[in-house]
């Protein structure tokens, strides 16, 4: 079909974000990105997608509005359990063996698998020879993950999770219910460090022994996937592991040779050697 | 509306999909040249059990939908649960984990409003069984983008709701039992 207004619309707007505040959605899948702002126009009040674009230039109080639509990540605690569990099972047996770990969980979004790493790493007793390094682009979204506290009637679903993916304590250990809402530990936390990270247009920063990076590129182009894998591949220590979505894969990624199926059911990979 | 060999499917349904689809989706003849991608309601912990049942039955290859893929003529692909199911311009698939739309993930409004998008006249929805309003809004799209839209009759539907708001919102819409809509679809896809 032929390009409407609209798309001209919005790939401007998306150009406007990068020149302006170099937030670059540019290479995001579209059709997504096309649901989210229209969603945002409609209920920030905007009669079209240039309006708001005209806006958000002169304002830059609307873009932490704008973003909060762009970014949004809906997940839970232990989301697909049996991810967790074959971490638990497979994984972290291999992580055992070194004397110290780091952990990136890119795109982080609200913290949710951030807390269920550290509740894991905290139960096979590896918490305390790691550094997690949990990134996000939205800063308040970060600010949130930073504060850990969810909704109170999110909480069952979270514990019926983390009893499927082979949990050996009980998650209110971990928290304070009140008013409610559940503020998960400090102690989760004391391990994590949380930092503004853009996987489209930042660098390698350490050398991680498991990066953790679900349901954020199926937000991406290919080309966008392809420079993100790249970063994975990068950060990866010799043998480290790669864990993906359940729908996502390497298969169209030019580094899918660097990276050996370690357990395909769980989309989880480890880098080949060296 | 220009219904040809080129034709992309949509086909959402809820309560009551199992049987409707198998009403439907066995008669497509092999050589059917158009993709068909299918949005039901299913629980999201639940493993799509929809996809090695058609198969035993289908002529077509069905499978679930993966991101990034190509749609390929004759195919029929169903959203995975838990995911939405979206096309982009270029007719490649894509997921989202966004949060759900109508109380639903997959969202029959999701795939409908982003295939309208890709395909415009070249596209025939499909609304079938089902207990809640998902799919209305986005057949409407497909009838503003000028597809074909196909309501499975009320009168037959084992649940009505679905049918019934898909009508509200698209009057014009073509209402149709389970064998008209069999043979429309075989008819438009033949090679």
């Amino acid at each position: 079909m032929s390009e409407t207004i609209e798309d001209l619309e919005i790939q401007l707007l998306l150009e406007a974000l990068y020149q302006r505040y170099h937030y670059d959605f540019r290479h995001y899948a579209r059709a997504s990105i096309k649901r989210r702002l229209t969603q945002a126009r409609g209920q920030l009040g905007f009669p079209t997608i240039s309006a708001l674009q005209d806006r958000v230039l002169h304002d830059p109080a609307m873009l932490p509005r704008l973003l909060d639509f762009l970014t949004v990540q809906v997940s839970e605690m232990f989301r697909d359990p049996s991810y967790f569990r074959a971490l638990r099972e497979h994984v972290l047996p291999h992580l055992r063996t070194y004397p110290s770990l780091k952990v990136w969980i890119a795109g982080c979004s609200a913290g949710e698998e951030v807390y269920s790493l550290a509740i894991l790493f905290k139960e096979e007793g590896l918490y305390d020879r790691t550094i997690f390094y949990a990134t996000d682009i939205n800063p308040e979204a970060l600010a949130e993950a930073e504060a850990g506290v969810y909704a109170l009637d999110r909480i069952r679903k979270f514990t019926e999770n983390h009893q499927k993916s082979g949990g050996k304590s009980s998650l209110s250990d971990y928290y304070t219910a009140a008013y409610g809402r559940a503020a998960f530990d400090k102690g989760l936390r004391s391990r994590v460090v949380f930092s503004d990270h853009s996987l489209v247009t930042d660098a390698v920063f350490a050398e991680m022994h498991l990066i953790s990076c679900r349901n954020v590129m199926i937000y991406f182009d290919r080309t966008l996937q392809d420079r993100a894998i790249g970063l994975f591949r990068g950060s990866l220590t010799r043998k480290g592991f790669l864990g993906l979505g359940s729908k996502e894969s390497l298969r169209f990624s030019s580094h899918a040779s660097a990276f050996a199926e370690f357990l395909p059911g769980e989309k989880i990979y480890q880098k080949r050697e060296p | 509306m220009n219904v040809t060999s080129s034709s992309t499917v949509v086909i959402g349904a809820s309560a009551g999909a199992v049987q409707a689809l198998l009403a439907v989706l066995p008669t497509l003849p092999a050589g059917f040249t158009a993709p068909v991608l299918v949005v039901v309601h299913v629980p999201p912990d639940r493993d799509n059990v929809l996809v090695p049942l058609l198969q035993a039955k289908c002529r077509l290859t069905v499978k679930e939908a993966e991101d990034k893929e190509a749609l390929a003529p004759g195919v029929i692909y169903f959203a995975p649960s838990d995911y939405h199911l979206l096309v982009e311009a270029d007719r490649t698939l894509a997921l989202s984990t966004d949060e759900p739309v109508n109380y639903s993930r997959p969202s029959i409004d999701v795939l409908f409003e982003s295939a309208a998008d890709a395909y415009g006249e070249n596209l025939v929805g499909v609304i079938l069984t089902g207990a809640n309003h998902d799919g209305a809004a986005g057949l409407k799209a497909v009838v503003e983008a000028g597809g074909v839209a196909i309501v499975q009759s009320p009168a037959e539907a084992y649940a009505t709701p679905m049918p019934h708001a898909a009508l509200q919102a698209s009057p014009t819409a073509l209402i149709m039992n389970l064998d008209a809509i069999a043979s429309y679809l075989s008819s438009l896809g033949a090679a």
